[in-house]
């Protein structure tokens, strides 16, 4: 499956709003739109080291590398290569 | 440092329980028993071996907390902070430099660690920290009032969460720094030798490079990763009270005679020990889980570490209560262990996030895990 999709059915698993009309596109900021909260940025870490088998240090806890599905994908694309 | 279960188990049986009936007496931790904990490696069960800790997997660290907190709740509690809450953290998420600096200190004892994030006005809301910091060339400055923080008054370096312009983020600062002033709490339900404390920061002015994981990772990364240990090691503690109270419970009423009977033959003692023997054996096997998950980091583990802390620390409490009515008047009396079982039991419904934000955290996951796009498609409804 492509990247992107991955990690929005990820994403989508873990939406705090439950109207079924909600859409996002993927350079949404899903933290500003309140779309997940503060525990979803661990569990996110710990999806994209698990499925990717890569390791999130410091240095890469910058918001804009896990606020929409394009930077997390650019992040992960980084991290593989 | 190698781990033997029966050593350990040797170890509680001589060197903590012994100190309970002090602890107890004197609300005093023995700085020589956090001495002798630290020789042995058993303060830092869960640190990796390189930092000086035992290394224990989740499962292992489960029942090394079970096998503790069943005999001393202070211990369970300083492996809650020490380990779980602040070392497990700066294992995580600390520079190369704070882990050589803190880890191995806090494997030996020479260092205890406590997690200053609750305030006197702000509690589960902790994004809301008025604790403040503010930048000072090379330097952070930091004001504020932390509250019920667990060993604060005993510990030689907090992890303060503070907050600037919404920005929050988290440091290590060490207790004998100038403008820090701590006072235990007195008068509390349970907690006799957490040395739980007040802690109040005045331009208390820390380096730079104790800054821990970064600027404005306070709150989504330093404080979800230590609650999330914190509430893994709290669901085992629960196990160990729900445990403690079932053994006594099942001897007392075996013991205790009525109506020239023993008690454990009346329908009413019997629907308590077997509800509680139920509800403990399902708790557990749900720790066990979600020990396993833990250790294949699997990200569900989080949500499910919360489900295990709610779950366990009810147990804790209907079984313990349980303990209490089957003791009658010696389950209100301190003779009798149930009646210590029952006030601590009450504590793990509050800490490391309350019965009721766990309620809301979980009907969150259910509400997306367990929707069905299937089910109910012509229907009114």
């Amino acid at each position: 499956m492509e990247l992107n999709k991955r990690v929005r059915e990820f994403i989508e698993e873990n939406l705090l709003v439950f109207d079924d009309e909600v859409e996002f596109s993927d350079s949404d900021n899903i933290f500003e739109l309140g779309f997940v909260n503060s525990l979803f940025a661990m569990k996110l870490v710990s999806y994209v080291e698990n499925n990717f088998n890569i390791s999130v240090g410091n240095a890469d806890l910058r918001l804009d590398n896990f606020n929409s599905i394009d930077n997390i994908v650019k992040f992960i694309n980084s991290k593989i290569s | 440092m190698l781990y033997n279960i029966d050593a350990y188990k040797d170890f509680i049986n001589t060197q903590i329980k012994p100190s309970v009936p002090v602890i107890d007496e004197t609300a005093v931790y023995p700085r020589v028993l956090i001495e002798k904990m630290g020789k042995a490696g058993y303060l830092t069960p869960t640190i990796p071996k390189e930092y000086g800790g035992l290394g224990l997997n989740n499962l292992e660290y489960g029942y090394f907390t079970e096998e503790v907190g069943k005999v001393c709740q202070a211990t369970r509690a300083l492996l809650t902070v020490h380990n779980s809450l602040v070392g497990n953290t700066i294992s995580r998420w600390g520079s190369e430099e704070q882990k050589n600096e803190y880890l191995f200190d806090m494997s030996a004892g020479n260092k205890i660690g406590a997690f200053a994030l609750s305030e006197p006005k702000i509690g589960s809301d902790a994004k809301s920290v008025l604790t403040t910091y503010d930048s000072q060339n090379d330097m952070y400055v930091i004001n504020g009032k932390k509250k019920w923080i667990s060993f604060g008054g005993i510990a030689d370096f907090f992890i303060v969460i503070a907050s600037k312009e919404n920005i929050v983020s988290a440091f290590i600062v060490d207790s004998n720094l100038d403008g820090i002033a701590v006072e235990e709490m007195q008068g509390l339900l349970a907690g006799n030798g957490v040395h739980i404390s007040q802690i109040e920061f005045s331009n208390v002015v820390v380096p730079k490079s104790k800054i821990l994981c970064g600027e404005g990772n306070g709150l989504n990364y330093v404080v979800s990763t230590a609650l999330d240990f914190g509430r893994y090691s709290i669901s085992w503690g629960g196990i160990a009270i729900a445990q403690a109270a079932l053994e006594s419970m099942v001897t007392y009423s075996r013991k205790r005679e009525q109506f020239g009977e023993k008690i454990y033959k009346l329908d009413a003692i019997q629907h308590m020990i077997g509800e509680s023997t139920a509800k403990l054996h399902a708790s557990r096997a749900l720790c066990e889980k979600v020990a396993n998950m833990r250790d294949q980091n699997n990200s569900n583990s989080i949500m499910e570490t919360n489900i295990a802390k709610y779950i366990t620390s009810k147990t804790a409490m209907e079984i313990a209560n349980y303990a209490v009515q089957v003791h009658g008047g010696n389950g209100c009396w301190e003779e009798y262990p149930v009646e210590k079982l029952f006030r601590e039991a009450r504590i793990l419904e509050i800490i490391e996030g309350t019965s009721q934000v766990q309620e809301k955290l979980i009907a969150s996951y259910a509400l997306r895990k367990y929707f069905r796009t299937d089910l109910y498609i012509n229907k009114e409804i």
